[in-house]
């Protein structure tokens, strides 16, 4: 641990403000439901897929293209998820399978 | 009223079965993650009972291990679960007339708990109340269950590698990105993201590129309204 135990207190409370935040903002903003802009209805359907889409992104920002391992081993695990759960369809099988063959990649080929 | 809350709890549980399995999981690695960078349980107690949103906590962890910055981290906060606003507008008119637990249901409002809350309805002559409630105490008892268990039996792993354990979470976002595509016919908001968050990747860089894909996501929204918004209403 480099941070103290009250800075550690701190970032977590700022993680919990902010997450908070994000939650209540629209009930304190439309307390009265029916009165909230078509505008913003719009948003709320479109952007929870756009919003996982980054998530995705955001998860591989580190993967490197021009060096090695070339992200291999990120596309080889993605892979494996993107055919199990297309293929099973169960949640829990496809992350395991994943996570699993991720790990086996970086632990004993590409290292 | 505690017998009435367990009953809404046996009725609530078959819905959060898939939760709690993939909450296990999360949970385990979450826990087992955080002691192998030196935070013990009460941490790991802390972070699953007040921040309780699965993919902040991991992104929390590198912020707990680096240069303290609380304003950065305040607004990745904000950043990474931007998209629980649109839970919330989902929301506004359900959570309407719940009462006195609305304040914890909207706390503990992760997409598990949203998309189950927006699929699943309580069985006849049970109230909305309480099992929206069991609902959301259920699954946040799991993510807070799971992560101590993983944190007890973190160190217990000290001999095995957890190197590449953190893909956990890329496969759990892949599995929500396939899922999405599955289920909805109309796949631009998702390509839309997805663009928009790569061209961004490569303009910014790693640390800086959240705030500009968001924003080129809203524009793009704002610009295709017309088109995109007639194929919700079909």
């Amino acid at each position: 641990m480099i941070l103290t135990t009250t800075q550690s207190l701190i970032i977590i409370g700022v993680l919990a403000l902010g997450t908070a935040i994000t939650r209540f903002l629209p009930f304190v903003f439309f307390p009265n439901p029916q009165s909230a802009p078509k505008y913003i209805i719009y948003l709320g359907k479109m952007l929870p897929a756009a919003a996982i889409s980054l998530l995705v992104v955001y998860c591989l920002r580190y993967v490197t293209f021009v060096a090695s391992p070339y992200g291999i081993p990120e596309a080889i695990a993605i892979t494996v998820v993107a055919v199990l759960h297309i293929w099973k369809r169960n949640t829990l099988i496809s992350i395991l399978a994943g996570t699993v063959t991720y790990m086996l990649l970086v632990q004993f080929l590409f290292y | 009223m505690l017998k009435k809350l367990l009953s809404a709890m046996k009725a609530a549980l078959p819905h959060t079965i898939p939760v709690m399995t993939g909450f296990a999981f999360l949970g385990i690695a979450y826990g087992i993650l955080m002691s192998s960078r030196g935070f013990g349980w009460p941490w790991i107690l802390l972070t699953s009972a007040v921040v309780f949103a699965g993919a902040l906590q991991f992104v929390g962890i590198s912020l707990l291990t680096s240069v303290f910055d609380p304003v950065y981290a305040f607004l990745i906060a904000i950043v990474v679960n931007a998209r629980h606003l649109f839970y919330g507008i989902s929301m506004l008119e359900k959570l309407s007339d719940v009462g006195k637990v609305k304040p914890y249901i909207i706390f503990a409002m992760c997409d598990e708990t949203f998309s189950i809350l927006v699929s699943a309805s309580p069985p006849p002559g049970m109230d909305k109340k309480s099992f929206m409630l069991s609902v959301a105490l259920l699954n946040q008892g799991y993510w807070v269950l799971g992560s101590l268990i993983g944190g007890l039996i973190g160190p217990l792993l000290r001999y095995f590698d957890t190197r590449g354990i953190d893909f956990v979470m890329t496969a759990f976002f892949v599995v929500i990105f396939i899922n999405q595509l599955r289920e909805k016919k109309n796949h631009s908001p998702a390509l839309i993201g997805l663009s928009a968050s790569v061209i961004c990747l490569v303009f910014f860089g790693a640390n800086q590129f959240i705030i500009p894909a968001m924003i080129l996501i809203i524009l793009c929204l704002t610009i295709f309204r017309k088109k995109l918004g007639k194929e919700v209403e079909q």
